[in-house]
């Protein structure tokens, strides 16, 4: 690669300005974390205005289209700006420390990432400003709801600003593929990548094609609703059912998307704080693989009510049915990775046990949904609000807080409250138990989903619903405990250690907390799985390197991801309002940065082997 | 300082509060089934419940064995456990076990999944019943009878019914939960879908629109009557009649006919694109869910959308006075 030494100059930028254009792995995981954070709570929010709605019958918090509205936006908010930019978040920091590697493959693809889902987030949230009507036919807006019959603006900004959003989470993707193909330290082949780097390397792969039919069927709703495209009117000569099956071929990836990142912390949590290694790596390996490629497999188990036939039926059962095996090979492998070891409930390690009977529970209700003709009885019920959130809460979240407690020592320099953490664990545990098991119950006695109100009078409804919203309630006020938490240790000084749980496995416990800016003075050796393990356990204080002390090599920071996003953002606001000044400006903005970037070599700048040696570089 | 038995306390509180959720048991809807469909999909659905919470069980004691047994210690910090990295025999066990419990729970799946699609098929003489979901109510064909009606779908007791299922407008999703499990209606006549089921005892079992369709999809609610075959001729027979008009709801038609006749059938064989009024009176809801009585329907009739937001009916409080709107209800209510 690269003309070697070119010299360039370092561009220095600081305070606000520092964070819009940095490259840096480190910095944009950072960003990605607060930003999906922020989304995560704008969706709990969402979610207890639903929940105080329905805790009574006939209940008037809020009007039948205001609700439509608050459930599309709680879907597609956390979906798409909450869980998976949280995970991108950790993506991003800790998989180049755990490959040895010093940033990802692609820096600038990586902050125009970042922007563009940003950009496309505040373009998803713009009619709680603007008042011009919000989205409000699903997340999973089925045509010809969410065209013919939604006119106004509120579903341009779901198809328009899931599509700038979309961009970002396609260029992670890309990314971390070949990050993780290419930059692996010397020593380190597939089968000694830790399993949160395969578990990442999978559901970039799997980013890779879901979020492209997405995009393409995003593409057909914007054609049908602003350009008079037909795709999917049946009178033109279109069919409505088609979007379902574009739909959910991303859809169904896409919640593995969400869980196999889940599965990756969980192997990482678990083994270190049992202090004992991952039991059956391999199968472990293969198993997400499987899960993977099965998730393609299955996707009009979402269909199975829109009369496909008993062939079609049958045979998307069967092969939905058959993920819950390597499914439960990956529980029981946990399990016995703390079978005869030493546990420590510390607050990551208690997110991280306590999502193995909470998915689980997700999981057997999901073999249950496969069955074709017992989902006859429960499809778009609460029966299945019930599955998907054990799964996305008892799943995706549980990880997400581990994650946040096992990593933010080496992301920040301090290690969070463990008091606080536990009580965010337990409050959360029940709360989310009491909102979610009954309505497994509520499902299947009639209450179907994405309904604003119940009548009066039926058998035990009131009370059900009431319990849930209890359920909710708690649940919001553990998230605001782990806000708190957050503030109040960013207050305190930086003095975490490398290895602040003593029993660090992977390479991102061997340097400092947080790592400098270059990450590895040296590029590390790896002699084994569990690479830093190894080294300790040889009597190391530090990783072997694998080349000497040298200049070394790193990008400069850009302006023109931000500007870049912000042209694609108003070109978007263009579209949805038909003005073509809007359009070709901001098109003309992203297309003048392309060619700035594309003409303007930037050979970024060497950090010398004087100032590694001394205090080292600032992160 | 947290004493121990309150860390004690906390989990168990945890585990007793998840039981607890499940309090107020009432046996309604899938859980109640009054026919053969709703039956047979009940029993899958148990079955499966069966071996999964086998699969639970197994998983909950080796989950609770495992944190309990293997807490960190005192005077362990020194010792490193055995790094293990594997057991064939474990992995292969909690493979092939769970192979074996998908097997036995595929089978009947396949079955009943195919036995539904055959039993829907319509045979010569069966009875179909067309069924056209609307923003946000319900319209029931019935092609032999040559019968027009709204919201209310009669069924004559034990006999197979057919539903054929489309659309108006938007997908939505026909359930009545104590005697099948639902099937989308869509737009456009490439996608019609055929459901069939089948009352085995006679009595008012509760529909629900279940695809979201806009604002009102909460409140499209249906009623399916199942009645004794007599009972169920005497109904086709008495829709077959027209009411007639008499002194007392003569100025109610002559101001129905020029202001709902447009929207609203009442002739009992006709479409129209809303519900068709014919023997309106002995319908139990207005729009569905709104109890049918004088006061409710001068009401509905002033500003429907008040009470059902997004229905496509115009509110008549400009159009009409409270007097004419009172001769109209008086009509309606005459329509037997």
């Amino acid at each position: 690669m690269a003309h070697a030494h070119a010299h360039g100059h370092k561009k220095r930028y600081t305070g606000i300005m520092d964070w819009i254009t940095t490259v840096d792995h480190k910095k944009i995981g950072i960003l990605y974390l607060f930003a999906g954070l922020l989304f995560f709570a704008i969706g709990g929010l969402e979610a207890l205005f639903i929940r105080l709605q329905l805790a009574y019958p006939m209940n008037e918090v809020v009007s039948a289209q205001r609700f439509n509205e608050l459930i599309t936006m709680h879907g597609t908010t956390m979906l798409f700006l909450a869980a998976l930019p949280i995970l991108y978040g950790f993506f991003n920091y800790i998989i180049p420390l755990q490959i040895g590697a010093r940033d990802v493959a692609f820096p600038f693809l990586n902050s125009l990432g970042f922007w563009t889902f940003f950009f496309g987030g505040i373009l998803l949230n713009l009619g709680f400003i603007t008042g011009d009507g919000l989205p409000d036919s699903g997340w999973t807006a089925y045509a010809p709801l969410a065209t013919e019959y939604s006119p106004g603006t509120g579903m341009d900004l779901y198809s328009i600003g899931l599509q700038l959003s979309g961009i970002g989470t396609l260029l992670g993707g890309l990314n971390f593929v070949v990050t993780i193909v290419n930059m692996r330290a010397p020593g380190m082949t597939m089968m000694r990548m830790p399993l949160f780097v395969w578990t990442a390397f999978i559901t970039s792969i799997l980013i890779v094609f879901a979020f492209s039919a997405l995009a393409v069927g995003l593409l057909m709703i914007s054609f049908d609703r602003l350009f008079g495209g037909n795709f999917f009117n049946t009178a033109a000569g279109g069919n409505e059912i088609l979007w379902q099956h574009i739909f959910w071929i991303f859809g169904h990836p896409e919640v593995y998307i969400l869980v196999l990142p889940a599965f990756g912390i969980l192997s990482e949590v678990i083994p270190t704080f049992s202090r004992k290694r991952l039991f059956g790596y391999t199968s472990m390996v293969f198993a997400t693989s499987i899960i993977g490629f099965l998730g393609f497999m299955v996707w009009a188990h979402h269909m199975f009510t829109v009369g496909m036939g008993a062939v079609a039926n049958t045979m998307f059962a069967v092969a939905t049915m058959l993920i819950a095996v390597p499914t439960g090979i990956k529980i029981f492998n946990w399990i016995f990775t703390m079978w005869k070891g030493q546990v420590r409930f510390t607050t990551a390690n208690l997110f991280a046990i306590g999502f193995i009977p909470s998915f689980t529970v997700g999981g057997v209700t999901g073999v249950m949904l496969a069955m074709a003709a017992s989902d006859y009885v429960f499809h778009d019920t609460y029966f299945v609000v019930a599955h998907f959130h054990y799964v996305i809460v008892g799943g995706t979240v549980h990880g997400i807080f581990a994650a946040l407690f096992y990593w933010f020592p080496k992301m920040f320099g301090r290690t969070l409250n463990e008091t606080l953490g536990k009580i965010t664990f337990w409050l959360l545990l029940i709360g989310f138990n009491l909102t979610f098991f009954i309505q497994h119950w509520l499902g299947v006695v009639g209450m179907p989903r994405r309904v604003y109100t119940y009548l009066d009078g039926q058998p035990g409804w009131n009370e059900m619903n009431f319990v849930s919203t209890i359920g909710a309630i708690l649940m919001g006020v553990a998230v605001l405990l782990v806000v708190i938490n957050i503030v109040i240790t960013l207050m305190k000084p930086k003095n975490a250690p490398a290895d602040p749980w003593e029993d660090g496995r992977t390479m991102e416990w061997a340097i400092s907390s947080p790592p400098p800016e270059y990450n590895f003075k040296q590029t590390p050796l790896v002699r084994g799985l569990d690479a830093w393990w190894v080294e300790k356990r040889a009597g190391n204080k530090e990783m072997t390197p694998a080349e000497p002390v040298g200049p070394i090599h790193m990008p400069n920071g850009s302006i023109l991801p931000f500007i870049m996003s912000i042209g694609l953002f108003i070109a978007g606001i263009g579209f949805m309002y038909d003005t073509l000044w809007a359009i070709i400006g901001g098109l003309a903005v992203l297309v003048i940065c392309m060619i700035l970037r594309s003409l303007i070599d930037d050979p970024g700048y060497h950090i010398e082997p004087e100032e590694i040696e001394g205090k080292g570089v600032k992160a | 300082m947290v004493k121990r038995w309150m860390k004690r306390l906390v989990p168990l509180m945890a585990m007793m509060v998840l039981f607890l959720t499940g309090c107020d048991f009432q046996l309604a809807g899938a859980l109640a089934p009054k026919g053969p469909v709703a039956e047979k999909q009940l029993e899958l659905i148990l079955w499966s419940l069966i071996v999964m919470i086998f699969v639970l069980l197994v998983v909950f004691v080796l989950f609770f064995t495992a944190i309990f047994r293997f807490r960190r210690r005192r005077g362990q910090d020194n010792q490193i456990p055995e790094q293990i990295e594997g057991n064939h025999k474990l992995e292969a066990t909690w493979t092939i076990i769970p192979i074996f419990l998908l097997f036995i729970m595929a089978v009947p799946t396949v079955a009943l999944t195919f036995n539904l699609e055959e039993e829907a098929q319509a045979v010569e003489g069966q009875r179909v019943i067309k069924v056209v979901g609307k923003q946000f109510w319900w319209e029931f064909t019935y092609p032999e009878e040559g019968i027009v009606t709204a919201q209310e779908v009669y069924i004559p007791v034990g006999e197979k019914v057919v539903f054929e299922l489309s659309s108006a407008d938007v997908i939505h999703s026909f359930w009545v939960p104590q005697l099948a499990g639902k099937k989308d209606a869509n737009p456009g006549s490439k996608t019609i879908n055929y459901l069939y089921l089948q009352a085995d005892e006679p009595g008012v079992y509760k529909g629900k629109c279940t695809e979201l369709c806009g604002q009102s999809h909460a409140l499209m609610d249906f009623k399916l009557i199942a009645l004794e075959k007599d009972e169920y001729e005497a109904w086709v027979a008495d829709m077959l009649l027209t009411a007639e008009v008499t002194a007392e709801t003569q100025l109610g038609a002559e101001l129905f006919n020029a202001k709902c006749l447009v929207c609203h059938a009442v002739d009992p064989g006709m479409s129209s694109v809303g519900p068709n009024l014919n023997g309106f009176a002995d319908r139990m809801y207005i729009g569905g869910f709104i109890d049918n009585n004088a006061e409710k329907l001068a009401q509905w009739i002033k500003n429907p959308i008040g009470m059902k937001p997004g229905v496509t009916m115009p509110p008549f409080e400009n159009e009409l006075t409270t007097d004419e709107i009172n001769e109209i209800v008086k009509y309606l209510q005459s329509l037997h």
